[in-house]
């Protein structure tokens, strides 16, 4: 297709929408990372003894590993050295009791971001704790969870609230020794989410997280960790947004997931980060380890996400079927524009007997990206009857960026039924005259095919989502056919 | 209406119109038949703007305005319609969704107020009517797992939604079956009035058996050679077409 050449600039040149650096004194560490640095985001966070220990065996470990090279990936070596590790809001230490304590300039931010907490409060069904950077300001909707017996608050409180869960939980799921990124973030990580839903108890309302990275310079290491005890059920949303930098940012968050007998949990993430230019220059790096443990008989984890941004995503968000009739989800929407690179997908390991795991990916390119889906499936000879479904399509828009497919399936007992279905199309210059045809203008019959294909994977976020969703994906498509 | 002068055409460096002129007034059925490759498709894209269509000479005036100026999209706004010889497939994308949209862009356009959803919904159920399309089809996929007729019946019915001043079906009776054809024939039937001209581009007679035309022209090699009544059609279905770029010649 044609556009003319006006149109495209226009479009190109759009600044991304939320690009812009609230301006906050904010109490940074001197990049670097050694012991002492471990020491102090430690003891800035009040944290006890035990958690040090763990930190610096995971840094310790860190030390011994090398960064991955086996995505399909162009990474520019990352100098450790040269981040700073702790970066907190200055309004902290006097502690926030409620939103009219916090930094008009925080709140500010949040308005611009289109998640004004003030009105949130109002909103139906939605808690918001709101990381800005590494700590957490504010959160709302607590009285309605307590009364639940549900707790939902910063990491680092919980850590001092409740140790004994945070103990027995913490790395239960993402080992601290895992990775090289789920290493790092163990050793460094400064907050992030904590929910504990306790036995029987259904979640009363969604609950989200909004991460923001904003101070310059600061790799944001967020480490959230969610129990679903005996038949509970909990939705968990997040949603990202980051302000316009050059230089970039190294995100390397860990999620652990752990779904007990009957118990259900669905973890949906739609993740706008600042992508970098169109030159491929600035972006966030978002290299995470994201895992769920399916540790109770009949439990279910669904993940669903929505990457639109980053420069480059590392991203795997896996279930480890233990239970027997346990259940995992995978629903994918990544789209890679400009100079973007993704390399995501899921591993599905079954253990238990009558698991069954469902995923669906379906992956965008436009311009110059690339982008992989990476997949294990992999049936233990414990897991008797385990069933996979996996289907991949991918979209092509325009014909220099690409994508890839990296399905790999171990089927250890022959009972198991594994299925994978995988398409790659090109949006058609067909398709889209047609629907010009009809009147429909050019961008919006992009939009909806794109949502067209997109469809089996919206339909599993919740509604407000959803919408956030097919937005973020006009956003990010915008001009893209050119 | 529609005023063509001289329109020449070529798809990369191959010229297909060579100097096309057509008149066409409001309220006429004109059937544009010929041979395979006398440019009968390239007249219907160029006219609907589709890319990849050089026009390098002549112009074609509608309703006062400059055709070629405009976009694929203005031209539809401006009443222009194009039933397509393939209508593509557009998986995940509601076929109601799809044309609630074009009727909204087209309403918008007009200064109209959009239709909600239960207006726009009486609206087709009316319109379903006309060419005795299935309910199950308007809530599939844009033509995905349609059959070939159920695909040409599917631009047929957005036509009648639609409401065009210019119609053009492009080889809209080619793999229909003669039920499918009587069916859709119908339906192009019932949408004939004073204001709306309709262009049938078509390889053989048997659509006109069907839609009787006002005027038939005959397209061979890039230019219209020979023009005549509905008998045109009736002739060149006994004789073929070589007699007529004999006579042309």
């Amino acid at each position: 297709m044609e556009i003319n050449t006006e149109n495209v600039e226009d479009l190109v040149s759009k600044d991304y929408e939320h690009g812009f650096v609230t301006d906050i004194d904010t109490d940074t560490v001197a990049p670097g990372l050694n012991e002492e640095t471990i020491a102090f985001i430690s003891k800035k966070k009040e944290e006890p003894e035990w958690l040090l220990e763990w930190r610096l065996k995971a840094y310790r470990h860190w030390l011994t590993m090398e960064d991955p090279t086996w995505a399909h990936l162009d990474i520019e070596h990352i100098d450790y050295q040269a981040i700073s590790y702790y970066s907190a809001p200055k309004s902290k230490d006097d502690a926030p009791k409620s939103l009219d304590e916090v930094d008009p300039k925080l709140l500010e931010t949040y308005e611009k971001l289109g998640i004004p907490l003030q009105e949130q409060k109002f909103l139906a069904g939605v808690a918001v704790d709101a990381v800005f950077d590494s700590v957490s300001v504010a959160t709302t909707f607590k009285g309605k969870l307590a009364d639940a017996g549900v707790i939902f608050c910063p990491f680092s409180e919980a850590v001092k609230e409740h140790p004994e869960l945070v103990k027995k939980y913490l790395g239960s799921v993402v080992p601290a020794a895992d990775n090289f990124f789920g290493a790092l973030n163990s050793a460094v990580f400064t907050d992030g989410s904590f929910v504990y839903i306790p036995k029987g108890v259904r979640c009363p309302m969604e609950l989200s997280t909004y991460f923001r990275i904003n101070a310059s310079n600061t790799g944001q290491f967020e480490r959230t960790l969610i129990i679903a005890d005996e038949k509970s059920h909990v939705s968990y949303l997040e949603g990202c947004t980051a302000p316009m930098r050059d230089e970039n940012q190294l995100h390397a968050a860990v999620v652990e997931l752990v779904a007990l007998e009957d118990a259900e949990i669905k973890y949906s993430t739609v993740q706008n980060w600042y992508p970098g230019d169109e030159n491929g220059v600035g972006g966030i790096y978002n290299f995470v380890t994201k895992r769920a443990d399916c540790r109770g008989n009949n439990s279910k984890v669904s993940w669903t996400q929505v990457e639109t941004g980053s420069a480059i995503t590392w991203k795997y968000p896996s279930c480890i079927l233990k239970g027997d009739n346990s259940v995992g989800e995978f629903y994918s929407v990544a789209v890679t524009n400009n100079h973007q690179q993704a390399d995501t997908g899921t591993k599905m390991i079954h253990i238990g007997k009558n698991t069954s795991s469902t995923i669906i990916s379906k992956g965008i390119s436009a311009r110059h990206a690339q982008q992989s889906y990476r997949g294990l499936v992999k049936i233990s000879k414990s897991a008797e009857n385990a069933r996979n479904y996996t289907q991949c399509d991918s979209l092509l828009m325009g014909d220099q960026c690409g994508a890839h497919t990296f399905p790999y399936i171990e089927a250890k007992n022959s009972s198991a039924t594994v299925e994978h279905e995988a398409t790659t199309s090109k949006i058609g210059d067909d398709q889209l005259f047609y629907c010009m045809q009809r009147g429909i203008k050019e961008e919006d019959a992009v939009n909806m095919i794109v949502n067209g294909f997109c469809k089996e994977v919206f339909k599993e976020l919740p509604m407000e989502f959803a919408v956030e969703a097919q937005k973020l994906l006009g956003i990010t498509l915008e001009g893209a056919v050119g | 209406m529609l005023n063509i002068q001289d329109l020449h055409a070529k798809i990369g460096n191959k010229e297909i119109l060579k100097g096309l002129n057509l008149s066409v007034n409001a309220g006429e059925v004109h059937a544009i038949m010929g041979p395979n490759g006398s440019g009968k498709s390239t007249l219907a894209n160029v006219l609907a703007g589709r890319n990849g269509y050089d026009v390098t000479k002549g112009t074609v005036e509608y309703e006062g305005k400059d055709l070629l100026e405009l976009a694929p999209e203005e031209r539809a706004w401006a009443g222009v319609f194009l039933a397509f010889q393939y209508p593509v497939e557009i998986p995940g994308v509601n076929n109601v969704y799809l044309l609630k949209a074009a009727v909204n862009a087209v309403r918008k356009y007009r200064g109209q107020t959009e239709l909600d959803a239960v207006e726009f919904l009486g609206l087709i159920k009316e319109k379903m009517k006309i060419v005795k399309m299935k309910e199950d089809l308007l809530n599939r996929s844009v033509n995905e797992g349609f059959s070939g007729g159920e695909k040409k019946r599917n631009e047929i019915f957005q036509m009648s939604v639609l409401e065009p001043k210019l119609a053009i079906l492009d080889e809209t009776d080619s793999g229909l079956d003669i039920d499918a054809l009587k069916i859709v024939s119908e339906g192009v039937n019932s949408l004939r009035n004073e204001e709306r001209s309709i262009i049938l581009v078509t390889h053989y007679q048997r659509l006109l058996d069907y839609i009787k035309p006002d005027h038939v022209h005959v397209l061979s090699n890039g230019k219209i050679i020979k023009s005549g009544g509905p008998d045109l059609a009736l002739e060149l279905e006994e004789k073929g077409y070589d007699w007529i770029k004999e006579e042309a010649a």
